[in-house]
């Protein structure tokens, strides 16, 4: 064993994972399955037709409350808290005084708190940067990571699955809502969430209950075709749906506005950290976008191939999938904003081939089970 | 524990090389262990029949959902077929590499470069 491994942290599910053949990597300093002997294209089409479900414990969740609860998360993050109502859940981002992304998130709020879920990988700088800004504000910040299991139920079984095992009322839990009930008789938020284009359910549970809610979804769902899901099917699938991955897709070179994410960028909410930044960038107009590009013969574009524009290198492929569900090669890359308008002819090194793509506006896929 | 058929030579790199009717013909493929590592394949590359590869050189590749990996001559030789059937159906290489996942077939140079290759013991010591 080498000293990484012994440095990897574990999840509330570790031991399911190891007892159902999970193939472990290292993954934001967690020990994560990113397959089951299943294997990834299995897991992804189950989560397609049936339901899968992951292990997300190693996200990140804080809690802001307090009197001014409110306003720092307003002062932190780009999108607009006060549309929230008590139950309702937003896409958002971190940003930086120069408008460059921090984290992308989604925030929470309870009856007397907000919560904040964070990329696992981005944990300790956001602790940092939010403990550092609630200082000038009447808040209490708790960082409950270590408390919290994550499990993300997806797939158009999701309901079917859930509703056997919980009290809540499902069909009352729209899109990016969320309820607290019990999950096979332990307390959970129930978040009608994911990062896969379907239907499905991001369950919170303390990490105690990890374990016993994973093996009561896992026996409910069996006869339906539940499996268990790993990281590998989890990014084929959000790449289908267009969804970013910050450290591929978003980093700290690039603001929301740039990822195409100006709809949780609200410049006029009031003041926030970045806004001066992101309004100039938005009047002087982008000189770079992440666009999606579609294959046109059959190869496996991935994260780091170069990118030409008229036969000149113009950016790097930063997610990329030979899709499971449609066959073609489906990526993301920054371009300059003139190549990335939809029908631009691009191409992808491959190997020292220049493989032609057509740039599209994702998602890639869109038979998918969700609702909005 | 990884299939390793006792009647196969194999290479550092995890392909396999194994004897057909004709005495300088060997079908090449990936190893039961290779495919393991790699997971799903979803997308295999490979030459056309007629084109000749150097022993140690890259002759195709094959992608993993994961990760892509070059496929390495064993010996010099002369490709002779390539399995048309891994387009269609390129899992066929994780759930029979030993067979219907085989790769292509290549006539050798010369049937004493063959000899210098793993036997099973030496490949699974590699493997090990």
């Amino acid at each position: 064993m080498t000293a990484t491994d012994q440095e990897l942290r574990q999840t509330p599910l570790h031991a399911e994972h190891v007892a159902a053949g999970g193939r472990l990597v290292p993954f934001a300093g967690f020990a994560m399955p990113v397959q089951y002997p299943t294997g990834i294209v299995k897991e992804h089409q189950a989560v397609r037709e049936a339901a899968g479900l992951f292990d997300v414990s190693h996200m990140g969740e804080f809690e802001v409350r307090g009197a001014q609860a409110l306003d720092l998360v307003q002062r932190l993050l780009t999108n607009d808290a006060s549309r929230l109502a008590v139950g309702q859940a937003q896409y958002t981002v971190l940003c930086r005084p120069d408008g460059t992304a921090l984290d992308d998130c989604i925030l929470y709020r309870l009856e007397d708190r907000y919560m904040v879920v964070v990329n696992a990988g981005n944990l300790a700088k956001d602790r940092a940067w939010f403990e550092d800004a609630a200082k000038d504000f009447d808040v209490e910040f708790t960082d409950r990571s270590d408390e919290l299991g994550l499990l993300a139920l997806q797939g158009p079984k999701a309901q079917e699955i859930l509703e056997g095992l919980t009290d809540a009322d499902l069909d009352g839990i729209r899109f990016y809502h969320f309820a607290r009930g019990e999950v096979a008789g332990r307390e959970a938020i129930i978040s009608r969430t994911g990062y896969t284009g379907e239907d499905g359910f991001e369950l919170y549970v303390a990490a105690g209950d990890a374990a016993h809610v994973w093996r009561a979804l896992l026996e409910a769902g069996e006869p339906v075709g539940l499996i268990p899901a790993g990281l590998g099917a989890r990014d084929s699938l959000r790449l289908e749906v267009g969804y970013i991955l910050y450290g591929n897709d978003l980093d700290e070179s690039r603001t929301p506005l740039e990822a195409g994410l100006g709809w949780a960028v609200k410049l006029d909410k009031g003041d926030f950290v970045g806004r001066d930044a992101l309004a100039a960038q938005k009047e002087a107009g982008l000189r770079q976008r992440l666009a999606g590009f579609v294959m046109r013969e059959k190869a496996f574009p991935r994260h780091g191939y170069e990118i030409r524009v008229g036969g000149e290198p113009a950016g790097e492929v930063t997610s990329g999938v030979l899709s499971p569900t449609t066959g073609k090669g489906v990526g993301l890359a920054y371009l300059p904003a003139d190549a990335a308008r939809p029908g631009t002819g691009i191409e992808i090194m491959i190997r020292d081939r220049a493989v032609p793509a057509e740039v599209v506006r994702p998602p890639f896929y869109t038979e998918g089970s969700l609702r909005r | 524990m990884a299939d390793l058929p006792p009647n196969l030579m194999y290479t550092e790199e995890h392909e396999y090389l194994s004897p057909t009717e004709e005495e300088d013909v060997f079908t090449v493929g990936i190893t039961d262990y290779a495919q393991g590592e790699l997971g799903d394949i979803v997308f295999v590359e490979l030459p056309a029949a007629g084109e000749t590869f150097e022993a140690g050189a890259s002759f195709g590749t094959v992608e993993a959902v994961k990760a892509v990996s070059d496929l390495y001559m064993p010996v010099t030789g002369e490709v002779v077929e390539s399995n048309n059937a891994l387009a269609d159906d390129p899992s066929l290489v994780n759930s029979d590499p030993y067979g219907a996942g085989w790769m292509i077939r290549i006539r050798v140079k010369s049937t004493s470069d063959v000899e210098g290759l793993l036997s099973p013991e030496d490949y699974a010591d590699h493997v090990g």
